[in-house]
């Protein structure tokens, strides 16, 4: 089956391509005037369409905001959103008709892997781009050279901060002494979040008894739970995307393990709980950039804005695409230009800016500084749970 | 042993479920010789006409079953009709790859019309864990195992012991003798698809009650391991698509519990190319003049 299927994406690249090349044309030289334009490569359908869509949500929020108060260096601000239907390949296409489309910067994707596949696009094209989600270290940092990726930045912290977060809140907090961890072989999301975890647990005394592997495809987790419940740890660290925790969630409970189950933002959103049934979320946590029930004023405020736009409370994800957006019109008022090089400059130096996520400065790895916040689950509620600064 | 158990009973669930889509499988190939490669697609169209029928609807599971049984008993027809019937004539790998079209058409329709994201599915069945002594069995593994079974059985009475199944015996046999006989070939054909893709549906509801989520693609993988289970057990032989489902579900488990998660799709896969190397005409391929 994997010939067929790539064949139709071959089709679909080349209908993308060729839509591209359709547009590109009408939009050249249409650059200046009185809009500054922002590119959204989002996941706005496909496997994580949730966290896409609420990014949108949040950047549209904060243009709008931006607007109203006057725009940036006296022009209007423009959110051109396109879909990247949670696809790499897709993701790369997208970077590209934005760029076309003569953005400034181009804002998400939400997840890592489709990061990554717009990075050598934006690169050459000397455009920055700012995640507000893509977790894994590497965005920001190449691997093999260890060299700083100039023009990739982000608003959330790292995954490395989340699974030392994690492992911290499971000692401290836990008392958990045991944990096995439960990862998608194919997330470098997953991967990259264990590995920290590991690392802190280890280090303040705890023990991991096992560790296990799947991929996200699959959809029966019992066999391997059965294997980890002979093990009978303190707690589970499943460092996955919603989609597949839930479902490792409802099945471990109905084999009879109540143990904790601890995640990172990955678990926020709705689904899971759909998925993993409301009474089996109990001991559930996550790590996550925000909580709506932060009795933080500048987060209530921002939840009252969202609600009023929305009729709904803004997620993790909401909020860090209105950050991103606040982030990138910030650096273009400093730089006193829309330039795309000159706004990369300007992200490079920003020093505690006031997010709503948290006061953050971006480090010479172009990663923001900022403290983190751990959600409980409660009969499928998220509950405020504690907030932990950062310790570098 | 309380472990070994489980995981038996793990790995039956997981077996029935492929057996149950197996069924459908060998059967139209018993019929036609046609590896029909959308049948793991409609065995999603299953799934989401009960999510609908369930959640919209309000029909209850027996009757968002029905409902999606039908619903998918027409879809099969109409691919029948319009996709495969043209190409009766034509080379077995026309067919085919058209099945392979047809797969990708419903994945892709699926995707338009319903999004590509996974979607929570409704608790349709009681679902009581009962404890026997640190083993725990579900109602819903209980009701698929049952449920195999019963399809199984009914599916072997309506082959061999009904007139409808010993016009689709004979055109197994020989279609051209069928059809001197007085056999409507078209009809007959039309009905093992039917038949075959309400067993599908029946299969995806299932599914997902069992998983709790459903999403447009969810029948790639628990098609190809069908299919793996209708080779293994002999394809077009119905008991034999029931024992090459369990087979293939309790090696899986077996794998997995012995710690290699990563290579249980890898064994899968190379359980197929060993049995079409060793022994193609599958665990039950013994007398091959009679398939059904």
């Amino acid at each position: 089956m994997k010939k067929p299927l790539s064949v139709v994406t071959a089709l679909l690249l080349g209908g993308a391509l060729l839509s591209a090349c359709g547009s590109g044309s009408g939009t050249a030289g249409g650059g200046s005037g009185d809009t500054i334009k922002l590119g959204a490569n989002l996941e706005l359908s496909g496997q994580v369409s949730a966290y896409g869509s609420s990014a949108r949500d949040g950047m549209q929020l904060a243009v709008d905001e931006i607007n109203q108060t006057g725009g940036v260096l006296g022009k209007q601000l423009q959110l051109i959103a396109l879909d990247n239907q949670s696809d790499t390949t897709q993701s790369t296409t997208i970077a590209q008709k934005l760029i076309e489309q003569k953005v400034v910067a181009i804002l998400g994707p939400a997840t890592t892997g489709n990061t990554m596949a717009e990075l050598n696009v934006a690169t050459d094209a000397k455009i920055p781009i700012v995640t507000p989600t893509g977790t894994a270290a590497k965005i920001t940092v190449d691997e093999s050279t260890g060299k700083v990726n100039d023009f990739a930045f982000r608003t959330c912290f790292i995954d490395p901060f989340q699974g030392t977060v994690g492992a911290d809140f499971a000692i401290k907090d836990l008392k958990a002494k045991t944990a096995v961890l439960y990862v998608a072989n194919d997330s470098d999301y997953a991967k990259g979040l264990a590995d920290a975890f590991k690392k802190e647990f280890e280090k303040q005394g705890g023990k991991i008894i096992g560790s296990e592997s799947y991929t996200s495809t699959d959809s029966d987790f019992r066999t391997t739970l059965t294997r980890i419940k002979g093990l009978n740890p303190d707690l589970l660290y499943v460092p996955n995307y919603y989609q597949d925790v839930g479902k490792i969630i409802k099945q471990a409970r109905e084999l009879g393990m109540n143990q904790p189950i601890l995640g990172g933002d990955g678990y926020d959103s709705d689904t899971l709980v759909q998925i993993a049934g409301a009474q089996n979320t109990n001991h559930v946590f996550f790590t996550n950039h925000y909580s709506s029930d932060d009795p933080d004023p500048r987060i209530q405020d921002f939840v009252k804005k969202f609600q009023a736009k929305y009729n709904r409370k803004p997620d993790g994800f909401a909020a860090l695409g209105y950050d991103t957006v606040r982030l990138v019109a910030d650096a273009i008022k400093r730089a006193g230009s829309a330039d795309p090089v000159k706004i990369k400059d300007a992200l490079a130096q920003t020093k505690s800016f006031d997010a709503i996520t948290g006061t953050m400065s971006i480090d010479r790895y172009h990663n923001p500084v900022k403290a983190a916040v751990v959600i409980e689950m409660k009969d499928g509620k998220q509950v405020f749970r504690t907030k932990i600064q950062p310790t570098t | 042993m309380t472990t070994f158990i489980q995981q038996l009973i793990n790995g039956l669930s997981v077996g029935s479920i492929y057996a149950l889509i197996a069924l459908g499988y060998t059967m139209v190939y018993g019929i036609i010789k046609l590896i029909n490669f959308a049948h793991g697609d409609v065995f999603m169209a299953g799934a989401f006409v009960a999510y609908f029928s369930y959640t919209g609807l309000h029909l209850g599971f027996f009757g968002s079953l029905v409902v999606s049984m039908a619903a998918c008993a027409v879809l099969g027809v109409v691919i029948e009709r319009f996709a495969y019937r043209p190409l009766r004539k034509s080379t077995r790998i026309a067919a085919l790859i058209t099945a392979i079209g047809v797969s990708l058409f419903l994945e892709n329709a699926g995707i338009i019309t319903v999004g590509a994201q996974a979607r929570g599915y409704p608790n349709m069945l009681p679902d009581t864990a009962f404890n026997l002594g640190g083993v725990t069995v579900s109602t819903k593994q209980i009701g698929i195992i049952a449920l195999t079974v019963v399809m199984m059985v009914i599916l072997q009475y309506i082959v061999h012991r009904t007139k409808i199944g010993k016009a689709m015996r004979a055109v197994a046999y020989d279609p051209e003798a069928a059809q001197l006989m007085g056999i409507d070939v078209d009809r007959t054909i039309s009905f093992t698809f039917a038949i075959g893709s309400a067993l599908a549906a029946a299969a995806g509801v299932v599914y997902g009650a069992y998983y709790s989520a459903i999403d447009p693609l969810m029948g790639i993988m628990p098609g190809l391991k069908a299919f793996i289970a209708a080779v293994l057990g002999g394809i077009g032989i119905i008991p034999g698509a029931m024992v090459g489902g369990l087979v293939l579900g309790l090696i899986e488990t077996l794998v997995q519990s012995l710690g290699f998660s990563l290579w249980r799709d890898a064994v899968a896969f190379a359980l197929l190319i060993l049995i079409l190397l060793i022994k193609p005409e599958g665990l039950f391929g013994k007398h091959a003049r009679e398939k059904v």
